[in-house]
């Protein structure tokens, strides 16, 4: 196994509001090796953006990581300053978000916005830090970059817009960024664009990548590894084809079983019933068991822990039981 | 694809060409725009035509006064608009006046609207105590009668321009405060704002650099009408007498002035210099609606 970039052990993110405690990530597990694409599924409010933010450290009030450990090539991030944290953020861990029109400032070129990324790390001269934005923008594929860089938010399509985005990210070559949703607001064909180009730059930089979405099918072309997160909790993991051909968990199964294909042409499509439990007020035992089908009594008593099946870690009393037989 | 690219890229209208092509569309407020900047020229080359320099006490010449407009000077200039009680020209104090008076207007916002939009952005970007304290602060303010607040200022303080400017400036910072902190609370929460954080920029360059010039629409528009308010306050506080010296009249000295003759039918010492205030502040106002107008998001067509 490569060396690992990333390492979250434990990680808990609890929001305390007038509620009540908000788990929003509950006890999350992940290692990142250089160059490793790791789609990380659920539903909303599974606690996949969360995660995303509490690696960054960018967790307001009245949320807060309340255990756990985050460590960037073996240096831990938990803890740290607000600034120490600001000379982390955009060097070494980036973040792409899902609506590239929100992302980018409208009134700053394109430009603008680069370089001061560029000089918020570095201490290079203008014009250094402008043939890197050029470089970042050809690299992702704009044409014509040194022209486009003077160019406004507005002026770019979504497609290009979320290039930029990609470009501003890669601008000092971080160890890993973090996607949320990156291509949900895209044409389908953009969306495969863009996908063929961020999978070829993290192989050609070693670029780490973290894909939050809610599609597998997106995952299934692109992730080296799954992690399907449910209530603040990641309940299967292993390698793409392990998880999507011979998914362990209840929720994956359903997950999967709820994307149409032509295969199912006609059936019925099989639905998950219900709705993501408040995070605020989580059932004892397993949290997916009120939903399941296959729930048995240890699942409405103890919470199941990840253990290996088959290829993959799966948090199931009833999987765990089968041992897997596929 | 990169053709189409190229040629959108060209014919898209920038912001300030559209912001120039729906201010222009009302005629009106082109007009406004245009008295309000044939004002300023005037008033900027008053010493280079005006037949009498007001403030030169030698050229003040005390039999001139209290003369009806057309009459002529003693040195042999035509008063058009009459002089006052201690004889000046009303023409001449007019357009010095105005100097004054656009000068204290623009100076008090530009000052209020520094400090009232730092003092905004700050407290919408900290949040908690801090909003709290500086918002309560803002309420209190704007919940007192500006005239009188600057009264009492200006009565501290004392008399002369940079006096007025301060008292101005402490009327008016919260009006720049609470409309930059509106905007800046609806921005902040913009996704390109996590954006930046995740970037690794600094507070204050988030804050300044992007946060700031997204919310200057509306305080442009607040701007416009404040300065025309700081106007028309510093013409009160002069002609209640505790604004700026007899020495050097700006519009409220010189209706103060004339205001006792009026009884006596010497319109025009008065009414001049009113009439000169009132052209300026309706066509910074008019500007100002309109400003409203095409920098309003929700009127966007």
């Amino acid at each position: 196994m490569a060396e690992k970039v990333l390492e979250i052990a434990g990680l808990k993110t609890h929001f305390f509001t007038r509620a009540g405690v908000v788990k929003a990530v509950d006890g999350v597990s992940l290692s990142l090796a250089r160059g490793e694409i790791l789609g990380l599924v659920g539903e909303s409010g599974s606690g996949k953006s969360i995660t995303g933010f509490s690696i960054l450290g960018l967790i307001d009030p009245p949320g807060r990581i309340v255990e756990g450990s985050v460590r960037l090539m073996g240096q831990e991030l938990v803890g740290r300053s607000d600034s120490q944290m600001q000379s982390v953020r955009g060097r070494d861990l980036a973040m792409i978000f899902q609506d590239p029109m929100m992302t980018l400032n409208p009134v700053l070129s394109v430009g603008t916005q680069m370089v001061e990324t560029v000089l918020a790390h570095e201490q290079v001269s203008k014009a250094e830090a402008r043939a890197r934005a050029v470089a970042a923008l050809a690299m992702v594929g704009i044409p014509s970059p040194e022209e486009r860089l003077d160019a406004y938010p507005h002026q770019f399509s979504g497609g290009m817009r979320q290039r930029v985005a990609i470009a501003i990210a890669l601008l000092h070559r971080p160890k890993v960024i973090i996607a949320d949703e990156p291509t949900t607001a895209l044409d389908v064909t953009i969306q495969s664009q863009i996908l063929a180009t961020v999978q070829e730059l993290c192989r050609t930089t070693g670029t780490a990548l973290i894909w939050v979405t809610h599609d597998l099918t997106v995952i299934a072309g692109l992730a080296d590894r799954i992690a399907v997160m449910y209530a603040g909790r990641i309940v299967e993991t292993g390698p793409v084809d392990s998880v999507l051909d011979h998914p362990r968990h209840p929720y994956t199964i359903g997950l999967i079983g709820s994307v149409p294909s032509r295969g199912k042409r006609g059936e019925r499509l099989a639905q998950i019933p219900g709705s993501a439990p408040s995070l605020a007020s989580l059932p004892q035992g397993c949290p997916f068991a009120p939903r399941c089908g296959k729930a048995i009594a240890a699942c409405r008593s103890e919470r199941p822990d990840l253990e290996p099946v088959g290829r993959s870690l799966v948090a199931c009393h009833v999987a765990q039981g089968t041992g897997g037989a596929e | 694809m990169s053709a189409p690219a190229v040629a959108a890229f060209v014919e898209v209208e920038t912001p300030l060409r559209r912001f120039v092509r729906q201010f222009s569309e009302d005629r009106v407020a082109v007009f406004g725009l245009v008295v309000f900047l044939l004002i300023v020229a005037l008033a900027l080359a008053a010493p280079f035509y005006a037949p009498q320099n007001p403030y030169d006490l030698s050229r003040v010449d005390l039999m001139d006064s209290r003369q009806p407009p057309g009459a002529k000077a003693l040195d042999g200039y035509t008063m058009w608009l009459g002089s006052d009680g201690v004889g000046r020209d009303i023409f001449s104090a007019i357009f010095y006046g105005l100097r004054i008076s656009l000068a204290v207007g623009a100076a008090s916002c530009l000052i209020a609207a520094t400090l009232g939009m730092t003092v905004g952005l700050i407290a919408a970007y900290a949040g908690g105590r801090t909003e709290t304290l500086i918002m309560r602060l803002v309420d209190l303010q704007l919940s007192l009668p500006s005239v009188l607040v600057a009264l009492i200022l200006v009565a501290m303080f004392g008399k002369g321009v940079d006096k007025i400017i301060l008292a101005l400036v402490l009327v008016q910072w919260a009006y720049y405060a609470r409309t930059v902190r509106g905007s800046a609370l609806v921005e902040r929460s913009k996704d390109y704002v996590e954006a930046a954080r995740c970037l690794g920029l600094s507070h204050t360059r988030i804050l300044f650099r992007h946060i700031l010039p997204n919310c200057l629409a509306p305080v442009i528009v607040v701007a416009t009408v404040q300065t025309a308010h700081a106007i028309s306050l510093e013409a009160t506080l002069s002609f209640l007498g505790v604004g700026l010296p007899q020495t050097e009249p700006s519009l409220g000295v010189l209706i103060a002035n004339g205001f006792q003759y009026m009884m006596s039918g010497k319109f025009w010492i008065s009414t001049f210099p009113g009439l000169a205030l009132l052209i300026t502040i309706v066509a910074i106002n008019l500007v100002g609606d309109r400003l409203r107008d095409v920098l309003n998001p929700r009127l966007e067509k």
